[in-house]
């Protein structure tokens, strides 16, 4: 942990930040998934890379979304000092001053899309600025502050790492890959308002409109499941349209089932009190290891059926 | 600044100045490596 600031009579700290919390600007364990994501549209693609290369554009897809978080963490300072979760970040704890948390992300922005476009292509390296000017930009600055479908369009931001990965191996965007961005663009709304349903107290205090502040947790609850629907329908579409195999399409049938049946549940529950919400954490939990397993059983039904 | 702000902003400078150097010679060694890559025809 750093230690407490020193600080000056205006608000910036008078000792320069300590790194530790450089890296967590970053939010490291957030990146978790997009690493994996990125790193499953890497393996699935056809043709190969150098490992060393490989290693790069992962390497880049994550700096890219460690540039992303501190962009959004430095927009949401004000924010994030409202909210019991992030009270304790960099920025609204005061260990750090804006500017330096401006300059670490926007320096890392260019960093990583430079990096991608040296070291694999360029398109690769377009998509990923992308992807970082979409979650600041759309995402952390238009969406999030005005409406509660915000994480639904701002969700896509999250969705880019496997299409980077596939386009730093092809250096081309084909089906596969757009049809496991929209995976993660349908999977986001319901795991995103599992987690909103049971700490929305929090969201409610920062005067975030996520969903179940704006319009009722009934009505989230019927969002998740109608949007669980829509998920499970592009869950199927690559076995649907034969751009995998029985692999994919086995543990894509039986964990979407699995997903359902928690989402099910969830939509049915009247709830309001979050220490009795055990099968909304339940659903945001495993929609996690949904995640997980359905872009491994790719890459293995890739490997074994290409 | 008191002698002890003095003595942690000192602590701090060195500790980022290390993190930095470290940094700096893994971008070298990855610099050369995506080189080596390169000129292999590994793309």
């Amino acid at each position: 942990m750093a230690s407490s600031p020193i600080m000056s009579e205006g608000s910036a700290p008078l000792i320069p930040a300590h790194w530790r919390d450089f890296v967590a600007l970053t939010k490291p364990r957030v990146m978790t998934l997009v690493v994996f994501t990125g790193l499953c549209g890497l393996l699935a693609a056809p043709g190969q890379l150098h490992p060393v290369l490989a290693f790069t554009a992962i390497l880049c897809i994550a700096l890219g979304a460690g540039a992303a978080a501190t962009l959004n963490q430095w927009y949401e300072a004000d924010i994030d000092a409202k909210m019991k979760r992030t009270a304790n970040r960099p920025l609204p704890a005061g260990r750090m001053d804006r500017q330096s948390a401006l300059h670490f992300g926007v320096g890392l922005s260019f960093f990583s899309v430079l990096l991608m476009g040296v070291a694999t292509n360029w398109l690769a390296a377009a998509v990923l600025a992308v992807s970082i000017l979409f979650y600041v930009f759309v995402y952390t600055i238009w969406l999030k502050p005005r409406t509660a479908q915000n994480i639904v369009i701002g969700g896509a931001a999250g969705a880019f790492p496997p299409v980077i990965g596939w386009a730093a191996v092809t250096g081309d965007i084909s089906a596969l890959p757009v049809a496991l961005f929209m995976l993660i663009f349908f999977w986001t709304p319901p795991h995103f308002w599992a987690l909103a349903l049971f700490v929305k107290t929090d969201y409610a205090a920062a005067g975030i409109p996520m969903l179940p502040v704006v319009s009722g947790e009934v009505v989230t609850r019927r969002q998740i499941w109608f949007y669980t629907a829509i998920m499970a329908v592009a869950a199927m579409a690559p076995v649907l349209l034969r751009l995998t195999g029985p692999i994919y399409g086995t543990a894509a049938l039986l964990g979407t089932a699995l997903f359902a049946l928690f989402a099910f549940q969830v939509f049915r529950r009247r709830e309001s009190d979050p220490a009795r919400m055990a099968p909304e954490k339940r659903l945001f939990k495993y929609s996690i290891l949904y995640l997980f397993l359905l872009f491994g059983a790719v890459v293995v039904d890739r490997w074994v059926f290409a | 600044m008191t002698p002890e702000e003095n003595r942690q902003v000192r602590a701090r400078q060195k500790s980022r100045a290390i993190v930095t150097g470290v940094l700096l010679g893994a971008l070298v060694i990855l610099f050369y490596a995506i080189t080596i890559a390169k000129i292999s025809g590994g793309h």
